[in-house]
């Protein structure tokens, strides 16, 4: 079976900055993979790179076997995090979640039931179906995030990443997004996820990874935590302080 | 009545009617993604580089609209390539490109001793000269700018909301870049002559600006848009003919009125709805 992300001794740069310097790792269908280190290890780099928006300046890097730019439109969703976006746009949740069914659609194709049908679905998921007709301005942290969520899964991708979804998320919102995720994640599909949140990494990810411009370990989330590789990331986090988990201890 | 009806009754008059009401609808439809996108700076730029084509083309002796046509483009494609690639910030880019290029045609106008005066039409615009191949002109490049704003409008909808989801999922975010950047620059030569190139930007920008105030769906923001540019751009011209004031300046101080007018409408149903 072709692995559904994978990348050997993959390298991106930004100019003279090396974000990723060998990164290697193998993700399969019905799995979801956490990834967590330091701010600036590349945990945004890999998920960017993996989604076909930076090319990396050496090594392999497949999804489902091929670049990701020779993928059919539709196959990635990429959910960003919530501040990369002017929420003044003249849009409401439904419109937001509608643009996910555009890489299907030619100009002269009309939005069909099954589209409507779909993005209806999605918006059920994360619970948002009430605010459907919400102007995305009045949203709150979480909902836009909810709203992000919903749309990736409206597109009905064949890999989601997603990039940091439990940032600035109340606890409801945050345990409502796991279950959407694990629950997809469930019927097959592949899930690439950074996170800055240690504690609940065992309910998230089937494994995790620790990233610090390298993999510095994976594995299952209760052996990846036990390592060194964790411990070492956390004397970092200690001392630039963005580890939530060490925040609240 | 029939003095009311005087401004229709010459046959300039009617060509610069239907020019102004396609200028008008045209620019301000753009002006919905010069707004979102926040490109009214190369709205401007492009506008002002696109007078040294004329003046070049003027003393080639070749059509304005070709030389304008060609310098627009250029410079379109040119600070899409700086905004994608480039290392230095695309204000600055702009900033230098379109004052040296409107340098340019200073320079070669300054140059001619007997320099003809409809350049300057090109810098204030001169609706009432437009004629039968300007009107054709207008019309040809109007449609195509219409055919692709109706293509492209999904692409462009969802890259001017978030165009890094939308490049992820499959949609050329950068090819549709540079389409609009062209569509946005045949916008502006066709609309040189009606308003000039010094208000073409207040064209591009006010009355989406307006729409913006009044609406939060985007195909709504458009229509509104579209109706306020044709609503100044024919409002405009017809108060000029009575007041005897230059077309393009009334034709946007009517736009300025407008957005104004939409802010205070804007104001009131924010109250009306609070005190409700």
């Amino acid at each position: 079976m072709i692995a559904a992300v994978e990348l050997t001794d993959v390298v991106v740069k930004y100019d003279d900055v090396t974000a990723l310097d060998g990164a290697t790792l193998t993700l399969h269908a019905g799995e979801a993979l956490g990834i967590v280190g330091p701010n600036g290890s590349g945990k945004s780099t890999l998920l960017k790179s993996v989604a076909g928006l930076l090319r990396p300046s050496s090594g392999h890097l497949c999804v489902f076997g091929e670049s990701p730019l020779a993928l059919k439109a539709g196959s990635i969703a990429y959910v960003p995090q919530v501040e990369a976006i002017d929420w003044s746009f003249p849009a409401t949740v439904s419109d937001v979640v509608s643009m996910a069914r555009f890489p299907r659609l030619r100009f002269y194709q009309r939005f069909q039931v099954r589209d409507r049908e779909i993005v209806g679905r999605a918006l059920e998921a994360v619970n948002m179906r009430d605010l459907a007709d919400r102007q995305i301005a009045q949203l709150s942290g979480g909902q836009q995030q909810r709203a992000f969520v919903a749309r990736a899964i409206a597109q009905e991708p064949r890999l989601l990443l997603l990039d940091e979804p439990t940032t600035g998320v109340d606890a409801a919102t945050e345990e409502a997004l796991r279950l959407v995720i694990r629950s997809l994640v469930g019927e097959g599909l592949p899930v690439l996820m950074t996170t800055h949140d240690l504690d609940r990494a065992a309910d998230w990810f089937d494994r995790l990874m620790v990233l610090d411009r390298r993999v510095l370990a994976i594995g299952a989330p209760g052996d990846v935590l036990d390592s060194g590789a964790y411990s070492a990331i956390r004397e970092h986090a200690h001392t630039h302080g963005h580890l939530r988990s060490d925040i609240a201890r | 009545m029939e003095s009311l009806l005087a401004p229709f009754q010459y046959d300039f008059m009617q060509r610069a009617f239907v020019a102004a009401l396609l200028v008008g609808v045209l620019c301000s439809t753009m002006g919905t993604y010069v707004i979102l996108r926040k490109l009214a700076f190369i709205g401007d730029g492009i506008a002002h580089a696109s007078f040294a084509g004329i003046v070049i083309a003027y003393l080639r002796g070749i059509d304005y609209y070709f030389g304008a046509a060609v310098v627009a483009v250029v410079t379109a494609l040119g600070i899409g390539f700086v905004h994608r690639r480039g290392k230095i910030s695309l204000d600055t880019t702009i900033g230098v490109l379109f004052t040296g290029a409107f340098a340019l045609g200073i320079f070669l106008m300054s140059r001619q001793r007997n320099y003809a005066i409809d350049l300057e039409s090109f810098l204030f615009g001169d609706i009432l000269s437009v004629g039968r191949r300007d009107l054709l002109t207008i019309v040809v490049l109007g449609l195509v700018v219409a055919l692709l704003t109706v293509v492209l409008y999904r692409g462009l909808l969802y890259t001017s909301f978030d165009p890094i989801v939308a490049q992820a999922s499959g949609i050329d975010a950068g090819a549709l870049e540079y389409a609009l950047l062209v569509m946005l620059a045949f916008t502006i030569i066709i609309s040189l002559q009606a308003v000039g190139i010094v208000l073409v930007a207040a064209l591009l920008v006010t009355p989406a600006a307006a729409a913006y105030q009044l609406t939060t769906r985007f195909a709504r923001m458009m229509a509104l848009s579209a109706f306020f540019g044709a609503v100044c751009a024919v409002g405009g011209l017809y108060l000029s003919y009575f007041l005897r004031s230059s077309s393009g300046a009334t034709i946007v101080l009517v736009a300025t009125v407008l957005f104004f007018a939409a802010i205070g409408v804007k104001q009131l149903k924010r109250r009306l709805a609070r005190r409700a």
